[in-house]
């Protein structure tokens, strides 16, 4: 499949939806399609702005940019207690500012507390730091369950903590975004931060993974 | 409002199934929702607050059976239509038909960097104090407004403790109707996990919520 999409003469190639045959994705095909149209027939979007809205949280906006600033919190200090005190500003130090980062927090696992983030309302995710977030994070299993059953969660994406290890579940129902900082794996004393932010994955910083062993990797 | 979103501590939706590989999009038509209502939204015609009660107030069967893009695009016919920007007959023909209402602004291919890198902060100065103070001990109100709030059904009339006064912020029960922004004070509330789920709760487990400060009373 070609990564590059052609709105040709009636709007939209057809290579990409091979596999997807039920009615209901036709369905929302067909009411996307009109929807775009009448809008931009009405002069109320530009077809090309929606093209550089994909291309950003495609190939730019996304959890590369929350596990550098993870791996710089892990290799700093001083940079992790800014964090701690004010994540917004740290952040945005490393360029990563803007839509659904805005009001920014971090929270540190500790051996003894493990930190874990949902939206129970909707679908509100730091977005400047891990791109846009996964089908799964906004369905109603996660929403239900992580505030209830966190264990049982946990378990399902292969997490198991010490029975005496304190869950924090964080409900995002404002506007302050969260980012899980994970406990730094041990035996990567004098690892870059490029390399720190290779063991960084996107669920430790949801805090439905931990961050990669290093067991069998080398940097 | 109690609606189909509100799902924390709901059961029945089985397993949380994250997907092989994730893919950010499944179809043209999500890369496309993402782009329209992302552009939509551009126009200053409505806020986060009111866009967020339009995905609320989707009837329980459709919601709990869309996918997020899905919930997206439902909402925002609904908006459109409510805004003047667009009829309904309209989007059912797919096409333009008549002029409608003019947005303050539309978003060009050339702008969209830009306007995603800034966001739209909602933290708001206040010339009052906070009412409450870190530690202190609150009860959350129980209140089953038929509009917009951010008070989840579990984690009303519980008591918990304030762990951080967040700053100001737009009150989205008001904002999400023309009422105004309202700002108030948000705090950080942490309750145990048996103040909502009573006995049998897991005793590791605490959950916090941001509040704003009118859905919380001394105890």
């Amino acid at each position: 499949m070609s990564t590059h999409h052609h709105h040709g003469a009636d709007g939209h190639d057809h290579d990409h939806d091979h596999h997807h045959h039920d009615n209901h994705y036709s369905d929302m095909q067909a009411r996307v399609r009109a929807l775009e149209t009448v809008l931009t027939e009405k002069g109320l979007i530009d077809p090309a702005a929606l093209d550089a809205i994909v291309e950003t949280y495609e190939t730019r906006v996304g959890p590369r940019n929350g596990a550098l600033v993870v791996a710089r919190a892990w290799a700093e200090s001083d940079f992790a207690d800014w964090l701690k005190r004010d994540a917004t500003a740290a952040i945005a130090s490393m360029g990563f500012t803007g839509r659904q980062g805005e009001h920014m927090r971090a929270v540190f696992n500790t051996t003894e507390t493990h930190n874990l983030v949902v939206c129970t309302l909707c679908s509100c995710y730091p977005w400047a730091v891990l791109g846009l977030p996964p089908v799964w994070y906004k369905a109603p299993a996660y929403r239900s369950r992580a505030v209830i059953d966190p264990r049982g969660v946990l378990a399902e994406f292969g997490v198991s903590l010490p029975e005496t290890t304190k869950i924090r579940v964080w409900d995002s129902t404002a506007e302050l975004r969260y980012l899980v900082v994970p406990e730094r794996p041990e035996g990567t004393e004098g690892w870059t931060q490029e390399e720190l932010a290779d063991l960084v994955t996107r669920d430790s910083m949801i805090g439905t993974g931990l961050a990669s062993s290093v067991k069998g990797r080398a940097p | 409002m109690n609606g189909p979103h509100d799902l924390g501590g709901q059961m029945g939706f089985g397993p949380v199934a994250p997907e092989p590989n994730e893919p950010y999009f499944h179809g043209e038509w999500e890369k496309r929702a993402l782009g329209i209502t992302l552009s939509c939204g551009a126009f200053g015609a409505w806020t986060i607050d009111e866009s967020r009660h339009a995905r609320e107030c989707i009837p329980p069967a459709n919601y709990l059976s869309a996918s997020y893009y899905e919930i997206w695009i439902r909402a925002l016919e609904v908006l459109l239509e409510r805004h003047g920007f667009v009829k309904p007959a309209e989007i059912e023909a797919g096409h333009a038909r008549e002029p409608g209402a003019v947005p303050k602004r539309v978003l060009k291919a050339d702008m969209v960097a830009g306007v995603l890198a800034k966001g739209g902060p909602c933290d708001r100065p206040l010339d009052t104090a906070p009412r409450f103070v870190v530690g202190q001990k609150v009860r959350t109100l129980n209140i089953n407004p038929i509009g917009h709030t951010r008070l989840p059904r579990y984690a009303r009339a519980k008591i918990g403790v304030v762990e951080a006064v967040q700053g100001s912020f737009v009150y989205p029960d008001d904002n999400a109707h023309g009422r105004g922004e309202n700002p108030q004070w948000v705090y950080t509330v942490v309750f145990d996990g048996e103040e909502i789920w009573g006995r049998g709760s897991d005793p590791t487990l605490t959950v916090s919520i941001d509040a704003w400060e009118s859905y919380l009373e001394p105890v």
